[in-house]
């Protein structure tokens, strides 16, 4: 339905117009953005370039590309991006596998449905801190629950410095893995019946229909629940904080934290921000071109 | 329509002035700690101030993981939400270099701090710069790492007697660095669930710098040189490599899993009997006291950190001094606070409540020493104890300690003597890049 802004409505009877109406709902959203995102984005963008401690009562010095040349020459910063793509990587193809499967196991008439689709979105209902705190427990090499049940005896799941980043990565996949087997399940209940009937009557096989029919129509809305994780898997803080402090499970947002509010070294935290964003921009970008030929298939 | 719009405007203005004839009648000042028993005490302690005279008090706390994050960002506001923070010990040059702290040079000398309080923790909660005879702070809660240990295994005939055949010595409480990992490698028996020593690991703020400290100083080690930032030669000497190489040692001993922990694992170590030795802020000792929450309490002991090999005997310095801030409203009764937290009186009742004062009257005296078990060894430990760099770059060179001294102990990567050159380098950096010692 197409809505028209009409000047002799009932509204505009009464002393406002419909358009005045409308501004009135969108100036203070518009204002709200513009304090509180557009207006600090610029505002940081300025410290990028400074020497700013928010903790000293000193004058921001302009020091140009400085902090961001140090940044980008630091071995620290580049070990930190190394294992945030690394804990992207694990996580999200993790949840993609996991939500996917999941989703396809559902996607089919069976008993308790209804219930069972919502006992397995509880997960993503947790708060990240709680989860990562009852993860920590089931993890304790001396009285968790995992290494009783796998018989794993002492394993060491957060203190062996290659194992930990998995360990994180498999709680996010616990927790997020209902968020992409519920897009899934959207998207695999849209697939029309009837082309599973014509693939049946051409004898199509399972793994035929399945890479021909199901994953090209459920593909974009996968993707939606790719960027989305993705996004939220390169920005990850509270579970990695939570879970361990091993060097190698020490994702950019930790760094950049510890860099801003525990160091107070507000100018070079704003150009990290700023460089953590650009990634993230280019990254979405890449796979929003590849939804959109996806789209187009 | 007129008469409801009048009626509430009435009742707002009434509100108002009410609040206001309050407000203006009650004098309060609110101070901001972290969330621990002290900080309990310290209410209960502000509440006999308020009955002596008529200022309330208000502790207002935080979880130690914020406790520096909120103070700075009040600070950097300059918000007048505190009249008082008991702030950490490395605050000092970041809050007075950054105006946040009221200077208390004149106060400390008018009323004779320096000669009522340990010379250690006035040394270290309110001098800033170091030897400069200005000062920032009151000491208000003396804190140092120290020990605790199971008494019964520790007494327990036949683990005596192997001990002894073992190393050829009495097990005892260790008086130095050796015997401690001695006794760690004793006890440590994963097939029994049970552990040698428990020690701090944590790098997310100061636990494994506090831990690292404790033997770096009793080896007669040093961070560097506080007067003119000189590291290098200082932190990587040989007394230094071989400190790191023991907390490594002792590291092999402790639980499996034990690669972040700090107070709360530590004294769990000792309540689900994972660990002989347990290190941990006296601080936190009271709750291995209590049966209510450690089982053992009757056979937790304590003892003060051991000498190293060449006798030096130090500890790394917890605890806090009290500082009036910049943007108070409430200075000049910030003062008179703590005009009266500073009588001798007021220390007799802050340690009686469970607060470690730093006052050498009351610690001295036979009363206090005897008061707990770990009183004799928290008396023995504050007048030897050192701390960390309180520059105002101090999380910087914190977080570059973090960052080498973590792979060295706790996954075994390369040497003492790479990570402790590699970390001078590091703060020789840090110092230049900020104009010190040049």
């Amino acid at each position: 339905m197409i809505t028209t802004l009409d000047s002799s409505s009932r509204a505009a009877s009464r002393g406002l117009s419909d358009i005045s109406i409308r501004n009135l709902f969108i100036i203070p959203t518009i204002v709200f953005l513009i304090v509180f995102n557009i207006f600090p984005l610029i505002y940081s963008l300025g410290y990028s370039f400074t020497d700013f401690r928010a903790s000293t009562n000193a004058p921001a010095n302009f020091v140009g590309l400085k902090n961001y040349r140090e940044l980008l020459n630091d071995p620290y910063i580049w070990n930190n991006f190394a294992v945030t793509a690394k804990y992207v990587i694990v996580s999200v193809l993790g949840q993609v596998v996991v939500g996917f499967g999941t989703a396809m196991l559902l996607n089919r008439d069976i008993p308790l449905k209804g219930l069972i689709t919502t006992l397995l979105l509880l997960p993503m209902m947790l708060s990240m801190a709680v989860v990562g705190l009852f993860w920590k427990l089931l993890y304790d090499p001396s009285w968790g629950v995992i290494n009783w049940v796998l018989d794993l005896g002492k394993f060491q799941w957060l203190g062996d410095p290659k194992m930990a980043l998995y360990a994180v990565a498999i709680t996010d996949i616990w927790m997020w893995s209902p968020f992409v087997m519920l897009l899934s399940l959207a998207g695999l209940s849209a697939v029309p019946k009837h082309l599973y009937e014509a693939a049946a009557i051409d004898r199509a096989g399972t793994l035929y229909t399945f890479f021909r029919i199901t994953l090209p129509l459920v593909a974009p809305i996968l993707m939606i629940a790719v960027i989305f994780r993705t996004m939220e898997a390169f920005k990850t803080f509270d579970l990695a904080y939570v879970l361990s402090t091993q060097p190698s499970t020490e994702v950019i947002s930790i760094r950049l934290y510890k860099m801003a509010f525990q160091e107070w070294q507000t100018g070079r935290s704003c150009a990290l921000a700023y460089i953590v964003l650009i990634m993230v921009l280019a990254i979405t970008n890449i796979y929003v071109k590849y939804l959109n030929k996806v789209k187009e298939r | 329509m007129r008469k409801l719009v009048t009626s509430v405007l009435a009742g707002i203005g009434l509100t108002l002035a009410c609040g206001t004839s309050v407000y203006a009648q009650e004098k309060s000042l609110t101070i901001f700690w972290a969330e621990w028993d002290p900080a309990n005490y310290l209410q209960e302690l502000g509440n006999e101030y308020e009955k002596e005279t008529g200022v309330k008090i208000t502790v207002e706390t935080t979880p130690w993981s914020d406790f520096q994050t909120k103070a700075f960002t009040e600070f950097n506001a300059k918000g007048s939400a505190y009249d008082l923070v008991v702030g950490d010990s490395q605050w000092l040059g970041a809050a007075s270099e950054g105006g946040h702290y009221v200077d208390l040079t004149d106060f400390v000398k008018e009323n004779k701090v320096l000669d009522k309080m340990a010379p250690a923790t006035v040394k270290f909660y309110s001098e800033y710069p170091g030897n400069s005879g200005k000062y920032w702070s009151i000491p208000a809660e003396g804190d140092a790492v120290g020990w605790s240990y199971r008494k019964d295994w520790f007494e327990d005939p036949k683990e005596m007697s192997a001990f002894k055949a073992k190393y050829g010595y009495d097990l005892a409480v260790p008086k130095t660095f050796k015997e401690l990992t001695d006794i760690a490698e004793f006890f440590n028996r994963p097939d029994q669930n049970r552990y040698g020593i428990a020690i701090y690991t944590q790098n997310q703020y100061d636990g494994l710098a506090m831990g690292f400290e404790n033997a770096l100083f009793s080896y007669g080690a040093d961070l560097g040189d506080f007067s003119t930032y000189k590291v290098d030669g200082i932190i990587n000497s040989d007394k230094a490599i071989a400190a790191a190489e023991n907390y490594r040692k002792l590291f092999g001993f402790t639980p499996p899993g034990w690669t972040n922990a700090f107070f709360v694992e530590n004294n769990q170590a000792i309540t689900e009997s994972l660990a002989a030795i347990s290190m941990n802020y006296f601080a936190f000792f009271p709750s291995l006291l209590n049966e209510s929450t450690n089982p053992h309490a009757k056979n937790t002991g304590f003892f003060a950190n051991p000498a190293g090999p060449d006798g030096d005997q130090f500890a790394a310095l917890g605890g806090q001094g009290i500082s009036v801030v910049s943007y108070s409203n409430n200075k000049e009764e910030a003062i008179k606070f703590l005009q009266w937290f500073i009588k001798d009186d007021t220390q007799k009742k802050w340690a009686a409540l469970g607060g470690y004062t730093c006052n050498k009257a009351v610690l001295e005296s036979a009363e206090f020493q005897n008061a707990t078990p770990y009183n004799k060894a928290f008396y023995d430990t504050m007048f030897k104890v050192k701390d960390f760099w309180a520059v105002p770059e101090y999380a910087e060179l914190l977080q570059q300690l973090n960052q080498r001294v973590y792979p060295y102990i706790v996954n075994g990567d390369g040497t003492a003597k790479e990570m402790l050159d590699a970390l001078a380098a590091d703060w020789d950096g840090t110092f230049k890049k900020y104009g010190r010692g040049q």
